[in-house]
């Protein structure tokens, strides 16, 4: 019963994780390597918001929320535009920004295992006898609706369709009259803000350490790439196949495996089926 | 563009000696030949000569530091610009073989003659076949997995307590004499650089450049994408065990923090600011990289932050790296013209 519990848990927040990542990299096709460097950084924003600048706890997270997404819309449009369509120097580009936030980040104090932020409700309940705390509880609801909205956005909303279009074929959408690049900025922009939601519903219940970003960088690949670029049904499930697979091996093998499983996944993926379990979408282009 | 000013181009002309030096025409002239050796001499003899002019051991071993950086870089240039696949983990390879390296020295009792060739040959299949899942596919993937090697690796070494857990692998040999400690990396280097060089511009390396180019072209013509691919990660992962071996031998030790972000991060880079696509434009962005990076050692991961952003300024500005406007200016003349 634990097992299925906290499996849950753990593969919501490797959903949260992932969902900023896919969202960029499925309607942009920009691999954002920053994305993990940009969870640890709201991470740190919010606790200076609430430290040293001693601001309430819900106006810090917004804060956060802004700040980490116009970093994010500004990354792309100061640096990674000019780079666009070159893939090398695409991924160089985002992975040299993830290092200088990171190990900036490291350099300038944020180490070691003081750095907690508080969680949003105390306490915690017993569900099938098991203790489980409201913050976990709130991260598996918060994840649900978070996507159902990205659902909902992607597939009713204008700003949510022209992303898809441009997904699906960035040259009629420009025809169509879609400013792609204005359109990849909002992408990286509220691609940052979900690494900031994720940072801000599942820091609470760790340490912020500089190291998880690339972690979470990461398993944020390993989920879109098993579920399937362009997927959120694919992301969701892969989210649940890795999470499920890492509590297993943890209660199994012990906890130092539990990286190895989004290695492995990966690897199995790649020679298995490339494009994931869901992504039918770009399929041959994928494959050489 | 204001139209009363005169519109102008930038032309740029090869220049007559390039154009004659190029094939048999080459042996005209004692200036022909200059001009084609005089670079290849500059390279050589500055390399051979560089640990006689450094004062002191330090800087005798910075120098050995930048050979081995070198040759990590040397690999992720041929794969990113000549095959098409961008590795973000040269600490992997650096890892590979320096752990195997400390392995075949401490538990074989293997000379460093023998351990520094068999860790670059078994390494470089080791990676190769680690890396081989994610050669079929086109786009991100091969970057990514070479991310996670490295820290990977890293942890389960940790974790596991094996192969010496976080101590590390000690007690490892020496080169035989402080004179081939110092000339090893910097032949190796030399070699390395002439034979990847000729490499892709044998039909081999045409090949490899039609892989990045139009990979599908290359399939349509009957060849085994994947195959090519292979043989070129096993070239790159071979010339980056290599030196690892060189280098787990000078510090005589073999650990955790051969995988460091460090040895993936300061190739590329040098690299990018050398000049991508050069094989040459590498050492030179590792010449002026590694001794500033030694400068700014106090400073801890201040020096990644400071490599990165180097890295994205010139990406970014200037992806073309000093190389490339060297042999720019080298070769050809550059004039206005009116339209």
């Amino acid at each position: 019963m634990d097992i299925l519990i906290y499996g849950t848990i753990n593969s919501v927040a490797l959903m949260l994780y992932a969902l900023g990542f896919a969202l960029v990299y499925g309607t942009s096709r920009l691999p954002n390597f920053a994305h993990g460097a940009l969870y640890v950084l709201s991470g740190f924003i919010v606790w200076s918001a609430l430290n040293t600048f001693g601001l309430n706890y819900f106006i810090s997270i917004v804060l956060a929320l802004v700040i980490t997404a116009i970093i994010g819309a500004v990354i792309y449009r100061v640096f990674l535009i000019r780079v666009r369509g070159m893939e090398i120097s695409e991924i160089i580009a985002s992975y040299a920004i993830a290092l200088a936030i990171l190990e900036g980040l490291r350099w300038s104090g944020f180490k070691g295992m003081t750095y907690t932020l508080p969680p949003f409700i105390e306490g915690s309940t017993t569900i099938a006898g098991i203790s489980v705390d409201y913050q976990r509880l709130l991260a598996v609801g918060i994840g649900a609706a978070l996507v159902a909205f990205l659902w909902v956005f992607t597939h009713y909303t204008r700003i949510g369709l022209a992303l898809q279009g441009m997904a699906q074929d960035e040259r009629a959408a420009l025809m169509l009259g879609i400013d792609s690049d204005f359109m990849a900025v909002v992408a990286m922009g509220l691609g940052s803000a979900l690494a900031a939601l994720a940072a801000v519903v599942l820091l609470p219940l760790g340490n912020i350490v500089v190291e998880s970003g690339y972690n979470v960088l990461i398993l944020a690949i390993a989920v879109c790439i098993v579920g399937g670029i362009g997927s959120w049904a694919g992301a969701v499930l892969a989210a649940f196949i890795i999470g499920f697979a890492q509590i297993l091996t943890v209660v199994y093998l012990g906890s130092h495996f539990q990286m190895v499983v989004a290695l492995l996944a990966i690897i199995l993926t790649l020679i298995l089926k490339p494009s994931g379990l869901f992504g039918q979408q770009k399929e041959l282009e994928e494959r050489v | 563009m204001n139209a009363a000013t005169p519109q102008r181009r930038k032309e740029r002309i090869d220049r007559g000696i390039k154009v004659r030096t190029e094939g048999i025409y080459a042996l005209m002239s004692w200036r022909e030949l200059a001009y084609l050796a005089v670079p290849r001499l500059v390279l050589i003899v500055g390399l051979l000569a560089l640990p006689q002019v450094m004062p002191g051991m330090y800087w005798q071993r910075v120098v050995s530091i930048v050979c081995i950086y070198a040759l990590l870089a040397l690999s992720f240039d041929f794969l990113a610009h000549f095959v098409g696949l961008v590795s973000l983990g040269g600490a992997f390879f650096v890892g590979t073989g320096s752990y195997l390296t400390a392995i075949l020295n401490t538990k074989l009792g293997l000379s460093p003659l023998v351990t520094i060739p068999a860790a670059t040959l078994i390494g470089g299949a080791l990676c190769t076949l680690m890396l081989l899942p994610c050669l079929p596919l086109r786009g991100v993937y091969f970057a990514i997995v070479t991310l996670m090697y490295p820290l990977f690796l890293a942890r389960v070494i940790e974790a596991l307590d094996i192969l010496g857990g976080t101590d590390g692998i000690m007690g490892i040999d020496s080169f035989p004499s402080a004179w081939l400690e110092q000339y090893f990396v910097i032949i190796m280097l030399l070699l390395f650089l002439f034979a990847v060089r000729r490499l892709v511009n044998t039909d081999l390396g045409l090949v490899l450049r039609a892989v990045k180019d139009n990979d599908q072209a290359v399939r349509a013509s009957g060849m085994d994408v994947t195959r090519y691919r292979a043989l070129a990660v096993f070239v790159a992962s071979a010339i980056g065990c290599l030196a690892g071996a060189c280098l787990v031998h000078i510090y005589m030790w073999a650990g955790i923090s051969t995988f460091a972000l460090d040895f993936s991060v300061l190739p590329i880079a040098a690299t990018v600011i050398g000049g991508s696509g050069t094989l040459v434009g590498p050492l030179l962005g590792c010449l002026i990289l590694v001794p500033v990076s030694e400068l700014l050692r106090d400073f801890g991961t201040l020096r990644i932050v400071f490599y990165s952003l180097i890295l994205l300024a010139f990406i970014v500005l200037r992806s073309e790296g000093l190389m490339v406007y060297g042999q720019r200016k080298y070769h050809q003349i550059e004039r206005w013209t009116k339209i």
